[in-house]
């Protein structure tokens, strides 16, 4: 859980990402409201992304009014990023479907990480993030982390606008 | 895709961390946001917002964008993952304490602590159900000895209030990790630019932001800190943080927030309910302290040893407690933890005892009568008949605070001035 992980991804990777990233399929996203998997989700979808429930277990049939989808290849397009709500033994299975898709970023949510997904997507020319969360990221970038007092590690003598607000 | 992170050297921090042009206007330094509350954008943003779904500011008791600049600074130059500043340092204690602890629970602290924090433990924290065993630290084993099923946290200060003497935090670290207990750690007389508690295991750390990271004696303050290293998800010792929340949709803080989760819990949870917020203004005041916090401290730290030297050969003084000084017994942890000098709160003894002692405080010119340390203005005080008074005679020996004691504060003024008013009070 915790960011000491001895993982470093260069601001401008991330937030390339994040800035050319339009829709995200959610692999493990909860029907239920109060799991964190809905709050990253909601705050995404909030700032514009498109976001796209891939969920094998629900009986729902849309989750914060999108669509739910049973698995990877039952996408009807190709989404800009697959981001993992997963079980780590679940992980490297996720990460081939999303190759095999051709997405362009592949996210493995906080406490998900797996050398071997990262390795297999690198060599696949995707790009790949593990042990964070795009809303945190996205957070760290508008300056909105800071408002809940935590450290985003970030020093800028530009003015902070948050794209979708 | 992987890359070495760049860190921004103390000083730099100090004065940029958290703080960023306020995005409409482009004012360069951090407006007082002087407001008690925040409009929201819609009902849908403001449901967003009371369910902690989304970032923003609801009501000034829990969130202000000038003490939140505030919070990331220190929770930066803490290196640790977030903060929550709160209206004093007793507040801080208050705060992280209700946060881990239950009725019926216990927890340890160092006797060699302010007398103000030994009151609040032994007396109010009792009323609440809660039990403290304190103890000397000199033998970290002693903590160790007083854990028990229902130990929740164990307690010390870096620097220890009046006399500056040092615990062996990463031996108590050690034990604290071994227990997955965890470390609560006041850093005050320190400040970060002296030590990062969190460097050394400390999983909570304190701070009365009144005393040096203001620094000018002018606004009170304090401040929890989440180092973001102790997983509370680990065992169900800490139902406040694995547990669902009632009050907010049945989240658990720890799982919802990872490793900021205590600090969303100290604030959204405890601060929420117990209201002991910092106002805008003063952290304000904090702020513009803070960016010339590691000059302030280098130089305090300076006239400190120059003063304990000369007292150490002082015919009216018997001892000096001053960890800078080669024969004192925290030299060596000193050395180790306090690379840029030990702070410049320390006590000495006088020879003719507790009447010797008033008689230097009402003759002093310069140094300053007050109940406060860290200021610009050097201090002096007698703890046994004032800081420490509420305390037993044992406990006041045992917090380094016996009546032949006198504490001082060295400030910023000319050394050699500062010399000449002890050295014309002490005579």
């Amino acid at each position: 859980m915790s960011l000491k992980d001895n993982i470093y991804y260069a601001d401008d990777y991330i937030k390339e990402i994040l800035f050319t990233t339009k829709s995200i399929a959610i692999v493990g996203l909860s029907d239920k409201e109060n799991r964190p998997s809905s709050f990253a989700a909601k705050y995404l979808k909030n700032r514009g992304y498109k976001i796209i429930p891939v969920n094998p277990v629900t009986d729902k049939k849309t989750i914060l009014g999108e669509k739910v989808y049973k698995s990877i290849s039952e996408l009807e397009f190709i989404p800009d990023m697959v981001d993992l709500f997963v079980k780590k033994e679940k992980i490297l299975s996720f990460v081939k479907e999303a190759i095999k898709i051709k997405t362009k970023t592949i996210w493995l949510q906080l406490g998900l990480i797996d050398k071997e997904s990262e390795k297999i997507a690198n060599s696949a020319n995707i790009n790949f993030i593990m042990n964070r969360c795009p809303k945190i990221e996205y957070a760290k970038f508008s300056g909105e982390l800071g408002w809940a007092g935590v450290n985003s590690n970030v020093i800028s003598n530009k003015r902070k606008l948050l794209k979708n607000d | 895709m992987t890359k070495k992170k760049n860190s921004y050297g103390f000083a730099t921090r100090a004065i940029h961390s958290g703080a960023a042009p306020e995005p409409i206007t482009g004012a360069r330094n951090t407006p007082i946001f002087q407001t008690t509350s925040y409009v929201f954008k819609n009902t849908e943003h403001a449901e967003r917002l009371f369910k902690l779904e989304d970032f923003g500011f609801i009501y000034s008791r829990l969130t202000n964008p000038t003490v939140s600049v505030l919070e990331e600074r220190l929770a930066n130059l803490e290196n640790s993952r977030a903060a929550v500043a709160c209206s004093s340092g007793h507040a801080s204690q208050q705060l992280a304490f209700t946060s881990l602890l239950g009725n019926n629970d216990h927890f340890i602290a160092s006797n060699k602590l302010y007398g103000g924090s030994i009151n609040q433990f032994n007396k109010t924290f009792r009323n609440f159900g809660w039990e403290c065993s304190f103890v000397d630290p000199d033998n970290v084993k002693n903590f160790e000895n007083e854990i028990k099923d229902n130990t929740k946290l164990i307690f010390i200060e870096t620097l220890s209030n009046p006399d500056g003497s040092i615990v062996d935090i990463e031996a108590v670290a050690k034990i604290a990790k071994k227990y997955h207990i965890p470390l609560v750690v006041d850093n005050t007389l320190a400040t970060p630019f002296l030590h990062n508690p969190a460097n050394w295991g400390a999983n909570i750390i304190t701070h009365s932001l009144t005393k040096f990271i203001c620094g000018n004696g002018t606004s009170m303050g304090g401040i929890v800190i989440d180092c973001g290293n102790f997983n509370f998800l680990k065992d169900n010792k800490y139902p406040g943080l694995s547990q669902p929340d009632q009050s907010y949709n049945n989240i658990r803080f720890s799982e919802t927030f990872g490793d900021f989760g205590f600090a969303m819990k100290v604030k959204a949870d405890t601060l929420r309910d117990l209201g002991c917020t910092l106002s805008p203004q003063n952290a304000f005041y904090i702020l513009n302290g803070i960016e010339t916090l590691n000059l302030r401290m280098k130089k305090h730290s300076d006239n400190a040893l120059i003063v304990a030297k000369y007292l150490q050969n002082h015919s009216k003084v018997s001892s000096v407690s001053y960890a800078g000084l080669k024969n004192n017994k925290y030299y060596n942890l000193g050395k180790k933890y306090f690379p840029y000098g030990v702070g410049s709160i320390f006590t000495i003894k006088l020879k003719n005892g507790y009447n010797a002692c008033v008689s230097m405080v009402e003759k002093a010119n310069l140094l300053s009568h007050v109940a406060n340390v860290g200021d610009t203005r050097s201090l002096i005080i007698h703890p046994a008949s004032t800081t420490h008074s509420q305390l037993s005679d044992d406990e006041k020996i045992k917090a380094g605070a016996g009546p032949d004691v006198i504490r001082l504060s060295i400030g910023l003024e000319d050394v050699e001035d500062i010399i000449l008013d002890i050295d014309n009070s002490i005579n």
